[in-house]
């Protein structure tokens, strides 16, 4: 990363942008909300914006640029924030099958998150290079 | 109590079907026959519609998708596609049954599940090769869990259904509350891929019980064997009763979760997806059941390892071993190994062997202790787990890959058991992998012990493993979960409350409590004194 770019919690591979700009032309702008849990858990859900209503105990953990006008939010439950504040997402895709109500679910394809730990840099931009007490 | 009875040894056929055996369904080599293939005890139709009425239609926009088995990574037949086109139909079709199935006496509704569960148990080893093709799961777990758990589930409810009864309250000598049991109306079912028939039965058996009628929609992985189940059965009850309607979540499951005209949702699945259907579910204000998962504590307290010889460790190293079970794909999957400082690498070697004699292969084998992964996705999601874990920091003391079966099964969905040595706070000790991959750590005293096994998000299972009644008593009553096994794990009879605490969902499956989670309570406040209150 360089010195002069601001880091980032999220980002998106450019096969999982191109699936986000076809689904826009289909459903109208577009969200992602990480979930926890079992059986499709532990993955990205996309939704139309308004379909899933986040609120105060969700953390915005940015946006990607996924090619449209707009970018695209990305989001997860607070509490789960907590366990995942180290990492950093990208959104990735792949084929699949079964993801919620997740809009992909049609395409034969599957949104997937993949991780890796923040760098010191980042860490020190999160404010994190110091764990919090009882964190 | 043992379950599986067969003595199985490690190592033997993969891939390779040379020839059949005739008339026992199974190849050379014992593995049963793939459905569709001659002399198979099971076949899917090549195409199914939706189950609406008591019959197969055809999906309102005519559309399909095509099934997949995760044993090869092939599709096997194609189901229909369904929208809220289909969604209306069936809940349409649902109320009009209602209005004669709400007027059935508990005995007739009774006598139907018994019959069901008889129709069930005589098709047994059909349905469970059946399940084993969608889903990937060893056949030995279809033939000696799923499929006799789902009879028995049916059974239960036609039992306790007979023994629920309303109650009365004398209020005064003249008032008397009465309390009746009446059901909802209709209900929407939304069930999981990972146990696709016994989840199916978990919700439809107390429903039906009940006397609510059903929109049932599978999961898109596993859509096909409930259909087979419903065309085995179908015939037991009245038109409209059961209906199921397969498509994609965003297409069939939303509609059906947000529809006005349900009574209730019932959910297995994920917290956003849970989240969404109580959103819904607060615009009709209507109750949900939500099952939403964990990541469960399994906790070996030092006395496991007084006796290293003895039939009790015997069961605990069993116990470890356990996260392999259903490929890990199960909710309450013991996925998060606490063991005592003072036993830890004693036990830790032990259970590592055990682990070591888990026998992978084709899911067809009788003899296959873990087999296919359900999806592709879902093969994607723990290989990515796996590369977390190495790099947070975890080290991998066995397993970690995709393994190739070679031959047919090389395009299936295979990992092998993969354990990890960590600390609690590394996300695979965190999140649901919802795969064979179990996370290790260690404690140094009860409280520590506690501390850990609360340490979570989730509570909805966990595991207590102990020489002393005490400890196991202690420790069961301080885990925040909602169902402690205790010197056992993954068992699941019809007659314990299932459920979760914290974000492991809202409300009790299984057991007389989830009959209660489909009825109405109907009080007749009466009055037989002769004159009036006397206000007016």
């Amino acid at each position: 990363m360089g010195a002069s770019a601001t880091p980032e919690r999220v980002a998106i591979t450019d096969a999982a942008a191109g699936m986000v700009r076809q689904l826009t032309a289909q459903h109208g702008p577009l969200m992602f909300h990480q979930s926890g849990g079992c059986c499709d858990g532990s993955s990205p859900m996309c939704f139309p914006v308004g379909m899933f209503i986040t609120g105060a105990g969700d953390v915005r953990l940015g946006t990607v640029d996924a090619g449209l006008d707009d970018p695209v939010e990305v989001f997860m439950s607070a509490a789960q924030f907590e366990y995942w504040k180290f990492t950093h997402l990208t959104i990735d895709i792949v084929p699949g099958r079964g993801a919620g109500f997740s809009v992909e679910g049609p395409t034969g394809m599957r949104f997937l998150i993949r991780s890796r730990m923040l760098t010191d840099d980042e860490l020190e931009h999160f404010g994190l290079l110091v764990p919090p007490a009882g964190g | 109590m043992t379950i599986v009875e067969d003595d199985v040894q490690t190592g033997g056929s993969t891939a390779s079907a040379p020839t059949t055996a005739p008339g026992t369904g199974k190849d050379s080599s014992g593995a049963y026959l793939a459905p569709g293939t001659e002399g198979s005890v099971a076949s899917y139709r090549a195409r199914y519609g939706h189950y609406i009425g008591g019959e197969f239609v055809e999906p309102a926009k005519g559309l399909y998708f095509e099934n997949i088995t995760p044993v090869t990574g092939k599709p096997f037949c194609e189901v229909g596609r369904g929208t809220s086109e289909d969604i209306d139909r069936a809940v349409d079709t649902a109320w009009k049954a209602f209005e004669g199935w709400k007027r059935t006496s508990p005995t007739e509704r009774s006598n139907i599940l018994h019959r069901i569960a008889d129709r069930l148990e005589a098709n047994l080893e059909l349905i469970a090769v059946a399940e084993s093709w969608e889903n990937g799961k060893p056949v030995r777990e279809t033939l000696a869990a799923d499929i006799p758990l789902m009879v028995d589930h049916f059974r239960y409810f036609a039992g306790v259904l007979r023994a629920q009864e309303g109650s009365l309250s004398q209020l005064d000598g003249d008032t008397v509350a009465y309390h009746f049991h009446e059901p909802l109306g209709v209900v929407g079912q939304i069930i999981p891929w990972n146990f696709p028939l016994l989840m199916a039965t978990w919700k439809l058996a107390p429903a039906l019980a009940a006397g609510n009628c059903v929109v049932l929609k599978p999961a898109e992985q596993t859509p096909a064997s409930i259909l087979l189940v419903m065309e085995l059965i179908g015939d037991l009850l009245p038109a409209g009763v059961v209906n199921v309607v397969n498509g994609f979540g965003i297409e069939a499951g939303a509609p059906l979760a947000q529809h006005p005209r349900i009574r209730k949702v019932a959910f297995t699945g994920e917290t956003t997806t849970g989240r969404l259907i109580m959103q819904y579910a607060s615009q009709n204000l209507i109750p949900v059941t939500l099952e939403l998962g964990g990541k469960s504590p399994n906790v070996f307290f030092e006395d496991v390892a007084r006796d290293t010889g003895d039939s009790y460790y015997d069961k605990a190293l069993e116990g470890f071993a356990l996260f392999a079970l259903n490929n890990g794909e199960v909710c309450t999957c013991p996925s998060r190994a606490l063991i005592q400082g003072s036993i830890y690498d004693r036990l830790l070697g032990d259970g590592l062997e055990r682990v070591g004699r888990i026998k992978q292969g084709n899911p067809l084998d009788p003899t296959t202790m873990i087999g296919a992964q359900a999806s592709n996705d879902q093969l994607e999601k723990i290989l990515s787990y796996i590369d977390i874990g190495k790099e947070g920091g975890a080290k991998l003391l066995t397993g970690g890959e995709r393994v190739d079966l070679g031959g047919e099964l090389s395009g299936g969905y295979y990992v092998a058991p993969t354990v990890f040595e960590g600390t609690n706070d590394m996300r695979i000790f965190q999140e649901e992998i919802f795969g064979p991959v179990l996370s290790v750590t260690r404690f140094s005293d009860f409280d520590d012990a506690i501390s850990i096994a609360n340490d979570t998000l989730y509570g909805l299972g966990a595991g207590v493993w102990s020489r002393s009644g005490d400890i196991a008593y202690r420790a069961g009553r301080a885990i925040e979960a909602g169902r402690v096994w205790t010197n056992t794990y993954h068992q699941y009879p019809a007659h314990a409350a299932f459920g979760g605490y914290k974000q492991s969902g809202i409300g009790r499956e299984n057991h007389l409590k989830m009959l209660e989670h489909y009825q109405q309570t109907k009080n007749l406040l009466v009055s037989y004194a002769d004159g009036p209150m006397g206000f007016f």
